[in-house]
């Protein structure tokens, strides 16, 4: 059973009298290990389909089923859950909270979470040391470097262990060398942690560390293909 | 989550906007702080005039001379004389007055040798130092003998002994009053103005020596019927009404031509009017409040816009509407009652500056510094649910915004 399975996905907007349509019938499935790249120009709807894959909005029409559950069929509770404990959000623009520490900031999940208190600092301190921030634990946020920030948010993904990892360009806001850096982690996240990700980028560079990519236009699925030759993060930013 | 999380949340938000807060809390500090001074200032208002009739009885029954209602001049102030003082005394008449106490009123200017000074001129029995509890500081009361005898003796108040005899001595001499000499028996403790009546720029003397030397009529200014115990107090108002309405052939009390005044009934009456004084004010104080609510309201709906991003990333990483809800109301209430508590201890330590500044100005006033302690409740509880009422509509817009929505705002 595929862990993510959408079929003709729409969303449209309707503002007064004019209808946009984001997404226009979009269909495919994700199975649980896989990381997908989601490529289109802007405006294309990437962003739309990922906060409804992530239970962040909903659609139009069309259906969705999470670990073959109805999408609709969650109420608000459930939805708080599966945002809390299987899905982690990376966004392009980090989205912490301003001048509150690194581990304030990696332990916010768990304010929400069913996790014990006890067991915060241990959880937040381990996600924190994967990115390799553990030197940086009581900097305040505004005090880091965009590549930091980001790997804060990384921890802040990774503290619940998510089932899947949503990444809006994650690199989109960093020079190549730190994006490197955020791509070897989520390429890690993946081949070595076995997390299901599900990536936006308009790069193709970036789209190649994925392991298959999903071309979108206008709001329509234009390419859904493997990727032949993958690259590997580690190998290009250690030259 | 826990209250207590939910606590530490809202702290940590609330500090992250340190001097937004403090602006934010000035409004519910000012009411609270005006409420606590006027409840104080009131309270103390309200003690002193209790202090004031406490040295002169609430067992007491005055007796005024004259009509009610008749203008500016009294008609009648002769109306009571010697026989009404003979029935007040007679125990078959006024069975539970304890005492009876004529007072002639005057005022004149007294002189020793090159010294001089203006009088009020009290003429009253032997048993005014009983009901007034004044007693003699130096030298001794007057007796019967000399009420008897229109002796030409007085009691000096404190500042009358201060301005005559500058070099003190005085017990003994003779002081001219209307081109009287009277001999000098007694000085009166300084009472400042803790009684109704002055004593400290007075002189006190026998009423029949008031009477027939400083005003030179056959009448009583005050009768004052002491009562045994206070639940009599009614009674004898009746008594007494009787008695004198009898003497003076009234049938119809619109014609009395003398007015009861009764001690309990006053102290009510200044009970009640301080009392609505002090709500009054405190209603003021609590428009104030009001204000200060509705910014708190503003601030925190500018707050919600301004953190749409925070909200639109909690909800995505896993808080509930409930979640978001409860930490915007626990924010407005946690400002609202650190705004409250402030406020009772700024109002407490400026009702103690108010203190200090009356009892350093008029010292003789004998002002106490009253904490309002039901004021305090008062103020936490009020600033606690000014913060629910107010933060609720905030708390419920933060709570509704979608994570998206939220999440694209710039
Ligand atoms: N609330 C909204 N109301 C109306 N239109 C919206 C709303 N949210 C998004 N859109 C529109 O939906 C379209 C797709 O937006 P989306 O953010 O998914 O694009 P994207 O592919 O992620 O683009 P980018 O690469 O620039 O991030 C855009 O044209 C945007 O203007
Ligand atoms: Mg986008």
């Amino acid at each position: 059973m595929p862990l993510i399975e959408i079929k003709n996905l729409t969303k449209t907007y309707v503002e007064g009298d004019t209808e946009t349509t984001v997404l226009n019938g979009v269909s495919f499935e994700v199975e649980k290990g896989e990381f997908v790249a989601i490529m289109g120009p802007s405006g294309s709807g990437k962003s739309t389909l990922l906060h409804m894959i992530g239970l962040l909005d909903e659609p139009t029409s069309g259906e969705y089923k999470f670990d073959g559950k109805k999408g609709s069929s969650f109420d608000e509770l459930a939805v708080s859950k599966l945002r809390n404990g299987k899905f982690g959000f990376i966004f392009q623009s980090f989205n912490l909270l301003p001048k509150t520490t690194v581990l304030e900031n990696v332990k916010l999940p768990l304010l929400y979470s069913d996790v014990p208190r006890s067991e915060w600092d241990k959880k937040a301190l381990a996600a924190i040391e994967l990115v390799g921030l553990s030197h940086r634990i009581n900097h305040e946020s505004n005090e880091l470097s965009g590549g930091e920030k980001q790997r804060v948010a990384i921890a802040r993904a990774l503290v619940n262990d998510p089932e899947i990892i949503f990444a809006d360009e994650p690199t989109g806001n960093l020079d190549s060398k730190t994006g490197k850096i955020i791509m070897d982690f989520i390429q890690k996240l993946n081949d070595e942690e076995g997390h299901t990700v599900m990536l936006i980028t308009h790069e193709t560079v970036t789209a190649e560390h994925a392991k298959r990519i999903i071309r979108i236009k206008d709001g329509e699925i234009v390419s859904d293909e493997p990727v032949k030759n993958r690259r590997k993060a580690t190998d290009e930013y250690e030259k | 989550m826990t209250f207590k999380e939910y606590l530490q949340t809202s702290v940590s938000a609330l500090k992250r906007n340190r001097s937004r807060s403090v602006l934010t809390i000035l409004g519910i500090v000012i009411g609270i702080l005006s409420i606590i001074l006027v409840m104080s200032l009131g309270k103390g208002a309200q003690e002193l005039i209790l202090s004031q009739f406490s040295g002169f009885g609430t067992k007491s029954v005055i007796v005024v001379p004259g009509r009610q209602f008749e203008g500016p001049s009294l008609k009648g102030v002769d109306s009571l004389k010697d026989r009404d003082l003979d029935s007040l005394r007679n125990k078959g008449n006024v069975p539970h007055g304890e005492t009876v106490i004529p007072m002639v009123f005057g005022s004149d200017v007294a002189s020793f040798e090159s010294e001089t000074f203006k009088v009020s001129v009290y003429g009253a029995s032997v048993d005014l130092p009983k009901v007034f509890d004044i007693q003699a500081e130096e030298g001794s009361f007057y007796t019967d003998e000399d009420v008897k005898g229109s002796a030409s003796v007085v009691l000096i108040g404190s500042k009358v002994n201060e301005e005559l005899f500058p070099n003190g001595n005085s017990l003994g001499k003779r002081i001219k009053v209307k081109n009287r000499s009277f001999k000098v028996i007694g000085i009166l403790p300084s009472k400042g103005a803790s009684s109704l009546i002055n004593f400290d720029d007075g002189v006190v003397m026998p009423y029949t020596t008031a009477q027939n030397y400083i005003t030179g009529t056959k009448y009583f200014d005050r009768l004052l019927v002491d009562v045994d115990i206070e639940e009599n107090l009614d009674q004898t108002v009746e008594d007494v009404t009787r008695t004198i309405r009898d003497n003076h052939n009234i049938t119809d009390p619109e014609k009395d031509d003398f007015q009861i005044v009764n001690q309990a009934d006053l102290l009510d009456t200044f009970g009640t009017v301080t009392t609505a004084l002090t709500y009054f004010l405190v209603a003021v104080a609590a428009i104030s409040l009001l204000v200060g609510g509705i910014g708190i309201m503003n601030i925190m709906l500018v707050s919600v816009t301004e953190r749409t991003r925070e909200i639109g990333l909690r909800k995505a990483v896993g808080a509930t509407t409930r979640n978001i809800l409860m930490q915007f109301l626990v924010e407005s209430v946690v400002l609202t009652l650190v705004g409250g508590i402030v406020g009772i201890i700024c109002g407490a330590v400026l009702s103690f500056i108010v203190y200090l500044i009356i009892h350093a100005m008029l010292p003789a006033l004998g002002w106490k510094f009253i904490f309002p302690i039901g004021g305090a409740f008062l103020g936490i509880g009020v600033s606690s649910a000014i913060g629910l009422i107010f933060g609720v509509y905030p708390a419920r817009q933060a709570a509704k915004k979608s994570p998206i929505e939220a999440l694209r705002y710039e």
